[in-house]
């Protein structure tokens, strides 16, 4: 412990770093996967050229693309930031598919005779019912982006990671695992803010219980340790 | 140039395709690896999530391994176990197996535990035991989960394999860490090819065993999973 309390600068200038690679993508990836999922299921065509899509940048090996990626972006933050975003998107857009699909017919013919038009039935009624299945798609992309900016320290650029190479260098564990538990941290601190987060979105789902198996758990597991290949 | 023509160039170019470094014998060692990781997972993982899913207990601790798995950051492990282990020449296998249990864990006992109650009441009302319970009915029905979560193993193996020559492994790695260190663009951009087309091929390889395994009664419900 007196090796972070004496590094403790350095360990905070990675850790902004770290949060700074992993969150953005995150949000670029839920900025393009709404439009795009609600494209998807009002024009049912487009899903499955999308969904093979999705599936493929999910198999990429970020650090594989990390170096193609060199080549056009230089060793720049974006090397980083655009894999880890293509990897939130095979998360988030058929999580976003998922949640708008979960949304009954029948409440949806409601807002047609209550007189809604499609966009204000997509954003008022469709969207805020497929939060829970979208936000459980979420949690996945964020915890897995977090864990995933370390693999781009080989190339020089990965937050915390920074540890883990400066530590295997130096033959020093203190080093690897202050850094390790902190990433694990992190993860599992902005899992928990997005669960609050779901829970404040959706207050009219408080109390009803989950059965295991039910959908919003299936859904996280579905794209499950997901969140793309290291 | 531009790096597909680089990547291109050092592909084609013949001395690749030979030798103890060649992109044939690099291939092998990668496949090993990856099987010999993903052998013992499945072996672990595979029957711990059926019997769960099937006593329909044990839920907390499969989100829990989900979550952590999902957590872990790769490239810490490896060393971390690298380091700890002072460089032990199986060290590479730890992570490799530990990363690979998650996803088939939980999709075994998601796959399980989502089979519809009525079916499997229809099978004990028809006299079946537990044990053909399972086997007839419910791991049939569970295999296109069971086939995904192998899937994303799979691919997280391939690709922590990778990685895994930073701490001194063998197979298609060894091209990306080598050549980062020596500076050879040509040979990294190379090597990062073949690893992406080989991530391709699994994906490619997985849809194909969907195809053969999956029983045709259930491949319409599952296509839009």
């Amino acid at each position: 412990m007196s090796w972070a309390w004496e590094n403790r600068a350095l360990l905070g200038h990675y850790l902004v770093q770290h949060l700074y690679l992993a969150l953005l993508p995150v949000l670029f990836g839920v900025i393009v996967a709404i439009p795009v999922g609600v494209m998807c299921v009002r024009y049912r065509w487009t899903w499955p050229p999308v969904l093979s899509l999705t599936s493929i940048f999910y198999a990429m090996p970020s650090l594989a693309l990390y170096l193609v990626l060199i080549d056009y972006t230089g060793l720049t933050d974006w090397t980083v930031i655009i894999p880890l975003t293509l990897f939130s998107l095979s998360v988030l857009i058929p999580g976003v598919v998922g949640g708008l699909r979960s949304v009954p017919p029948p409440v949806r013919q409601a807002a047609d005779a209550m007189g809604f038009g499609s966009l204000r039935r997509v954003i008022q009624v469709e969207l805020p019912l497929a939060v829970p299945v979208i936000i459980a798609g979420l949690r996945v992309a964020t915890v897995s982006s977090i864990s995933l900016v370390s693999v781009g320290q080989l190339i020089g650029i990965g937050g915390l990671g920074y540890f883990f190479i400066d530590g295997e260098q130096r033959d020093f564990p203190t080093e690897i695992y202050t850094a390790f538990i902190l990433i694990i941290v992190l993860a599992l601190l902005a899992d928990s803010i997005l669960v609050l987060l779901r829970r404040w979105l959706t207050p009219w789902e408080a109390g009803r219980t989950v059965r295991p198996g039910s959908r919003i758990l299936t859904a996280t597991s579905r794209g499950s340790s997901a969140g793309g290949a290291p | 140039m531009s790096y597909f023509q680089i990547a291109w160039q050092w592909l084609t170019s013949a001395q690749q395709w030979h030798g103890s470094d060649g992109i044939p014998v690099r291939l092998v060692q990668h496949l090993q690896y990856t099987g010999i990781a993903l052998g013992i997972a499945l072996v672990i993982a595979l029957p711990a999530g059926l019997a769960m899913g099937h006593l329909r207990r044990g839920g907390f601790v499969v989100v829990t391994v989900a979550n952590f798995g999902r957590a872990l950051p790769t490239l810490g492990l490896l060393v971390l176990i690298f380091v700890l282990t002072s460089g032990s020449p199986a060290s590479w296998l730890v992570p490799l197996v530990v990363l690979a249990i998650p996803p088939i864990l939980v999709n075994t006992y998601e796959g399980v535990l989502g089979v519809d109650p009525d079916l499997t009441d229809a099978a004990r009302g028809m006299g079946m035991t537990e044990w053909q319970v399972l086997r007839k009915v419910e791991i049939p029905v569970a295999t296109p989960l069971i086939l995904l979560g192998l899937r994303i193993s799979a691919i997280q193996v391939v690709a922590t394999a990778t990685i895994a020559a930073y701490i001194g492994l063998g197979g298609l790695g060894r091209y990306i860490i080598d050549g980062l260190a020596r500076d050879e663009y040509n040979v990294v951009a190379g090597g990062a090819a073949v690893i992406v087309l080989l991530a391709l091929a699994i994906q490619a390889l997985f849809t194909l065993l969907r195809w053969l395994i999956v029983p045709v009664g259930l491949r319409r419900q599952t296509q839009t999973s």
